[in-house]
């Protein structure tokens, strides 16, 4: 008797079950159409890399190679140069997105914010070779997520027009020679 | 053209345009499946290539068509060959005893229904060979389980329909869809009803009975070995069945064409697209169970209850006839 | 109809050699359910279609099924078709083909005279085999279902659970 019981309570869980996912049919889709709706991206998404620039309009990149090394795919590569007010900046910069897994090392690792990831993710190419990104496809014209940073504002470095001790928040350097305080 | 001629090549015609268009629609079932399945999971599925992805099929054919057709050097080539025809062509004759409407039918057969059994029983050729000729353990495995499967559920098949037989009293289809005029089988023989479809479920291999192809375990099954358009017959093969369990069901307990209002050809329409819809809400529902559990099911729930059901089906026409006289 | 009568006769005939003398299991067991097959067309042929469909179902589509299930799971190798191909010697041939010319004198003396039932054109339908069975042979279908209840006992007797002394 109370093996036929359960045979009932079994075909009735089964019916119910049935009645639930068809009961999903006039639910809201859970897909997004993608193409004609855009994907909105979280603004921390790690998408395309991008090369900033300081609120001045000058390059961040000061090709300290930092990024370079602590990309675990070794996809970015750059040659450091030195312009003539002594400002470094990369003579080349290249990024296989090929090879990129952003991971987002590059941007943690990057002293004056110049590198940094974005939500765009709409890459695909159909060209291996068109997928290395050189300089000026990288570099873009604003300063990304840090609107206020200015690295030769506030780093001890001397430029010129710039000299030691002006930077923001920064002693004027301490003269080793005299014996005053 | 004498008129005897005439009625022959309409009839050949007949049998040909229904036979086409059951494979069409057995292939355009794999996009039906997907949009449903996709439904029932609050997606959309393919929409893309047509209108509400309409032209799915064609863009999956053309992919078919132009995979390499490889057989295994290992395989037992003529075998290897022979199973996914054999799997398909069993099904798609056994569709010629399908009547649509009074008038569309491919084969009007006094042994009606037993055809349907015979070629049931040679559908387990197809996958028990394609299984053996593979010379894989997955798909060997795959195809073992589908056939204890097969035999075990087509015992009980024949079994659950016999009640219907009995009741109008004749294996042509013709006949058994005229004596459900005034009341359906699915009213006096609703225990044939439930095991017929268990076991329809389970002689094509569909979900939740489709432990011969279930990807976790075996790879994919019987036809784990097969790739393009072999892969493809199996593939339609297995829509073919579904097509066909499906006209079997609504023929054998739904009242075929017979309906109020609309024309016959709308009702049956309407009727068999139910029951695909069916199958495909149970692939979207239900787990699959365990093969002891399948086998159980089957030998000990649905055998006594169709054994039980003919024996009272029996007894009651008897004693209806015994009133009469 | 009597040329699809012979066509059928001969795959029968053909397919029937096949099973001895191919010597893959496999696919003797294939040339088998050929063989079964035609007989049932030539079930259909000479008006029994009730017994053509039973032979596809039962025999065709149940016992083989089980044959080919337990050859498969033998995992047969190259190995064995050598050693059946050894093992079908001609002398193998001698006994069984004497038996069988002997029935094949019968058969031809049989068939030379006259008195054969013609094919006949009457369908004989599952009533007509309904009321053989359950009429005239109603003590055979019993005895066979006795058979059938004890190889029921067997199976269960094989297949019970053990249990614990």
């Amino acid at each position: 008797m109370n093996y036929l019981w359960s045979l009932v309570t079994d075909f009735g869980t089964q019916l119910r079950s049935l009645w639930m996912v068809f009961s999903h049919g006039f639910r809201k889709r859970d897909t997004l159409q993608y193409p004609e709706q855009k994907v909105n991206a979280p603004p921390r998404y790690r998408g395309r890399i991008v090369l900033t620039r300081d609120p001045d309009g000058n390059e961040r990149c000061v090709a300290c190679n930092l990024c370079a090394v602590a990309c675990p795919v070794g996809c970015i590569s750059l040659q450091k140069a030195e312009s003539a007010d002594g400002r470094w900046y990369p003579e080349f910069f290249r990024i296989n997105f090929s090879r990129c897994i952003f991971c987002g090392m590059c941007e943690e690792a990057c002293p004056t914010t110049a590198i940094q990831l974005t939500p765009d993710f709409e890459l695909a190419d159909y060209k291996r070779t068109s997928l290395v990104y050189e300089k000026e496809h990288l570099l873009i014209s604003g300063p990304g997520k840090y609107p206020d940073y200015n690295f030769y504002h506030i780093a001890g470095m001397a430029i010129s027009g710039k000299p030691k001790g002006s930077g923001q928040n920064e002693a004027p350097p301490i003269d080793t020679k005299s014996l005053l305080p | 053209m004498s008129p005897e001629l005439t009625t022959i090549l309409v009839t050949v015609a007949q049998g040909i345009v229904i036979l086409l268009v059951a494979v069409l629609v057995a292939a355009y079932l794999s996009w039906v499946e997907r949009r449903l399945l996709a439904w029932w999971q609050d997606r959309y599925g393919p929409n893309r290539v047509g209108p509400f992805g309409t032209m799915q099929l064609v863009a999956d054919m053309l992919k078919m068509f132009f995979k390499e057709d490889w057989i295994p050097p290992f395989a037992d080539k003529l075998t290897f060959i022979l199973a996914p025809i054999v799997s398909m062509s069993a099904f798609m004759l056994a569709f010629a005893i399908i009547p649509i409407t009074p008038n569309w039918f491919v084969a009007d057969l006094n042994i009606g229904i037993l055809y349907f059994f015979m070629l049931a029983g040679l559908a387990v050729y197809g996958v028990l060979f394609a299984g053996w000729s593979s010379v894989s353990k997955y798909a060997l495995l795959g195809s073992l389980r589908s056939t204890a499967q097969s035999v075990s559920y087509e015992v009980f098949m024949g079994l659950s329909i016999m009640g219907v037989v009995a009741q109008a009293g004749s294996f042509n289809m013709i006949e058994i869809v005229n004596a459900q005029q005034n009341i359906w089988f699915i009213i006096p023989q609703f225990f044939g009803f439930i095991t017929f479809f268990a076991s329809g479920v389970a002689v094509t291999h569909r979900s939740p009975f489709d432990l011969p192809e279930s990807e976790a375990e075996l790879g994919a099954g019987y036809h784990t070995e097969y790739s393009g358009m072999k892969w493809g017959m199996f593939f339609v093969g297995e829509y073919v069945g579904i097509l066909l369990v499906s006209g079997l069901l609504v023929t054998l307990f739904l009242g075929g064409w017979h309906g109020p209002l609309l024309p016959p050809f709308v009702w049956f329409m309407l009727k068999i697209s139910f029951f695909i819809m069916l199958f495909i809400l149970l692939r979207a529902a239900l787990p699959r169970p365990r093969y002891d559990q399948l086998m159980s099911v089957g030998w000990k729930i649905c055998l006594p209850l169709t054994l039980i059901n003919l024996l009272l089906t029996g007894a009651i026409i008897l004693w209806q006839q015994g009133g009469g006289a | 109809m009597e040329i699809a009568f012979y066509i059928t006769a001969a795959i029968t005939l053909y397919s029937a050699v096949r099973v001895v003398t191919d010597t893959q299991p496999v696919h003797a067991l294939l040339y088998m359910v050929v063989s079964l097959l035609s007989i049932a067309m030539i079930f259909f042929i000479i008006g029994a279609p009730f017994a053509g469909a039973l032979e596809v179902i039962v025999y065709a589509g149940a016992i083989m099924v089980l044959f080919v299930f337990v050859i498969m799971l033998l995992n047969l190798g190259p190995g064995t078709v050598k050693q059946e191909r050894a093992w079908i010697e001609p002398r193998i041939w001698i006994g069984p083909a004497i038996l069988a010319g002997g029935l094949l004198i019968v058969l031809s003396f049989a068939l030379g005279h006259d008195n054969l039932h013609p094919i006949s054109a009457v369908t004989i339908d599952a009533k007509q085999v309904g009321i053989a069975l359950f009429g005239r042979y109603l003590l055979a279908v019993e005895l066979a279902s006795v058979l059938l209840l004890a190889a029921l006992v067997a199976a269960w007797h094989l297949g019970r659970p053990t249990y614990k002394r």
